[in-house]
């Protein structure tokens, strides 16, 4: 159980994803500049990160690994997560249209967002069981969430301010997300 | 436009110099008791820390703002200046002046020109510098000196340690190692208070700050200390950065939240930080990189801590 | 537009990493010393021109509600073709890069590339197109990774440059996450400055 703990809150905190290491910037990045979308797609990346772990864990262990095929591991996992992205938009345009709206056109980004394959890949070269890969890929995504919330409310407040040219964009965006992520540094060594 | 009692409101801040520059030059003088004892208590090299940093803020705002073509005037507006005067009372007395220096172009340059100058900037910079300072040189940042610059260790450090650490009375009048400006916690009350009754700075934040931070280590347990409700408060209170940060670092306005509600959460969050950094984290003292996560989240605590504005039907978020 | 302009605007005017702004994951991740920037920029390429070209020969045989998909398989297969010969060949540069391989399968630039060319060009031009894409790619990496290790460690490829330069005491920050945060976009902003001043 402690073991749990662990890799939940280090996921969020001291090895966050997007902060330290480097996954998910893409969508961080581009889909940020305003405080709910960032929350819609943190909610998407949350639900598919987390299923996404238990696919291929599941996939890892009963047909990778006994047929001895784990080599084939990037193609399985990155069809597992396409499919799993395609089925999840499937099923949210028919239940709830407007959630579909709002979300519908993060959702295919989430199928190239490297967090989400990143995790999976990760869960199997650290030999999670099945309840700790859950824990991971669950807690890599609110990680990833927290890191876009707070910087799209920075970005927001940022719209007024008058950035010189050449910085505007993406530049000021990498510089903000380099003091997010020494501010994350007082977190090394929590556990 | 009645320019009398400085009213602090929502940024971007429609800056005269006048305003800016009164309200700085208060707090170069709140400072100035303690900038002084820690010239007293180490000896006269500090003026070289304190000079280079001052100097380096000021010489690269006014080198930023030729470049983007802006006004020099508004290097000259005090607040390059106590952002340079706040990054040298944060280092060690062992700080060589080019670690200094570089800290204090770092802070006004990535800390705050790049977002468009004053009013902008989403992190306290002396803050943000001194946290790229301490991961570039970390060895340099936590060569702590007692007087005669001889090696010491701070009080948090030696607590850590298990090692006896100064009494009160010390930790109180500052006679321990430590940053620069971080030593005498009476000098910074006084020049706090002093700041707090010209309403320059809110109180609420030091006092929701400092409150959760005695709260929590007096009632969580450590390693060294299994029992809950059994910390020693007044120790963590007086030692460390936690008194020059709650009272000249967190209450940056362009940095900290509008609303009294979000203040308070402010200093809560902050305070919650930098105690679970102390108790339970790898460094010794949390106050830097808890106002520094603090500053990132104002934004959407303003969101959320706005109230209803009149007229509107929006309701509070 | 003839085939020169196709190999050479993806090194400058369509730069992946500085002017088309993607493949951000990989160029932070691995920019810590020239060495890994430079085998990460030589591994994307390959991936790059080969996916390229086999898709631009599959071009009219996809069908194109299920392009996306076919196209990850295509660049799946080169990756993990690429992962396995690193492994045998450079068992330590793949060591070092580590999980970013497998994930060059999720680099924007090969999925944007062949989406916004290779299905849609000759196989010549495709090819054309990954070379030049891939080395703007590698040259972004260089350039990042060079001031990352100059400036946090004091060496360039391993060798110590600076070593004339007694005294100098290495930024640790630019070997960390928030260092390459901003050196990346202040390397982006600089080109970007230079750029506006031309036009």
């Amino acid at each position: 159980m402690g073991e749990i703990v662990i890799i939940f809150f280090s996921a969020i905190l001291i090895n966050n994803f997007v902060l330290i290491r480097f996954l998910g910037i893409c969508p961080f990045l581009g889909i940020s500049q305003k405080v709910e979308t960032a929350v819609g797609m943190s909610l998407a990346v949350i639900f598919v990160m987390t299923v996404a772990s238990l696919a291929t864990w599941v996939v890892q262990t009963y047909v990778l690994l006994p047929y001895d095929l784990v080599y084939l591991r990037t193609i399985v996992f990155i069809l597992v997560i396409a499919v799993l992205v395609q089925f999840v938009e499937m099923v949210i345009q028919k239940s709830s249209p407007t959630l579909y709206q709002a979300l519908g056109v993060y959702l295919p980004l989430i199928t190239t967002n490297c967090a989400v394959l990143g995790v999976t890949i990760l869960n199997l070269n650290e030999a999670y069981n099945l309840l700790q890969a859950l824990a991971h890929g669950f807690a890599a995504a609110v990680g990833f969430g927290l890191a876009i919330v707070v910087f799209a409310g920075i970005r927001e407040r940022l719209e007024l301010a008058e950035i010189p040219e050449a910085l505007q964009g993406f530049p000021i965006a990498l510089i903000i997300a380099g003091l997010l992520s020494i501010s994350f540094f007082g977190f090394q060594g929590l556990l | 436009m009645e320019i009398n009692k400085l009213t602090v409101s929502s940024s971007p801040h429609l800056h005269s110099n006048n305003t800016v520059l009164r309200a700085m030059l208060w707090v170069l003088a709140a400072l100035t008791p303690a900038t002084l004892f820690a010239v007293y208590y180490y000896g006269a090299y500090v003026v070289v820390i304190l000079l280079s940093s001052t100097a380096a803020a000021v010489a690269t705002e006014a080198l930023i703002l030729k470049l983007r073509r802006k006004p020099l005037r508004a290097a000259l507006d005090g607040s390059a200046a106590v952002t340079g005067l706040l990054l040298a009372l944060n280092v060690p007395a062992s700080a060589p002046w080019w670690l200094v220096a570089i800290g204090a172009g770092v802070a006004i340059s990535i800390g705050k020109q790049v977002f468009g100058g004053i009013g902008h900037n989403p992190f306290n910079p002396a803050l943000a510098a001194r946290a790229i300072l301490v991961v570039s040189w970390p060895e340099r940042m936590t060569r702590w000196v007692g007087p005669g610059l001889v090696s010491a260790a701070t009080p948090l450090a030696q607590y850590r340690a298990g090692v006896a650490v100064p009494a009160h009375a010390d930790l109180f009048l500052g006679l321990r190692p430590g940053s620069l400006g971080e030593m005498s916690v009476f000098l910074l009350l006084l020049g706090g208070a002093l700041l707090i009754y010209l309403k320059i700075i809110d109180w609420k934040i030091p006092a929701s700050f400092i409150g959760t931070v005695a709260l929590l280590t007096w009632a969580l347990p450590t390693e060294g200390q299994t029992a809950f409700f059994a910390g020693n408060p007044l120790f963590h209170v007086l030692s460390g950065g936690l008194v020059l940060g709650a009272f000249f670092m967190a209450t940056d306005w362009t940095t900290s939240p509008l609303t009294k509600r979000g203040r308070v959460v402010f200093g809560f969050g902050a305070g919650l930080i930098t105690a679970i950094i102390r108790l339970y984290g790898g460094l010794p003292e949390g106050v830097t990189f808890a106002i520094l996560i603090m500053n990132a989240c104002t934004p959407l605590i303003d969101r959320y801590t706005l109230g209803k504005s009149f007229g509107s039907t929006r309701g509070a978020m | 537009m003839n085939d020169i302009k196709v190999l050479w605007r993806g090194i400058f005017d369509e730069n992946p990493t500085f002017r088309l702004l993607l493949g951000m994951c990989p160029t932070l991740a691995v920019s810590i010393a020239a060495n890994q920037g430079l085998g990460m920029g030589l591994a994307t390429t390959a991936v790059l021109v080969a996916s390229n070209i086999l898709i631009s020969l599959l071009r009219s045989v996809i069908p194109d509600k299920i392009r996306i998909p076919c196209f990850i398989v295509v660049i799946a297969t080169f990756v993990t073709m690429v992962d396995l010969i690193m492994a045998a060949f450079v068992p330590a540069l793949h060591q070092v890069l580590g999980i970013f391989i497998p994930l060059i399968v999720v680099n924007c630039i090969i999925l944007q590339r062949a989406e916004a060319f290779a299905s849609k060009n000759t196989v010549w031009r495709s090819a054309l197109d990954g070379v030049g894409m891939g080395i703007g790619f590698t040259i972004a990496l260089l350039m990042v990774s060079a001031i990352r290790e100059i400036l946090g460690s004091g060496t360039l490829f391993g060798l110590h440059v600076l070593g004339f330069w007694q005294s100098f005491e290495p930024m640790r920050i630019m070997v960390s996450p928030p260092g390459a945060f901003i050196v990346l976009g202040l390397l982006i902003g600089l080109i970007n400055s230079l750029s506006m001043r031309r036009v």
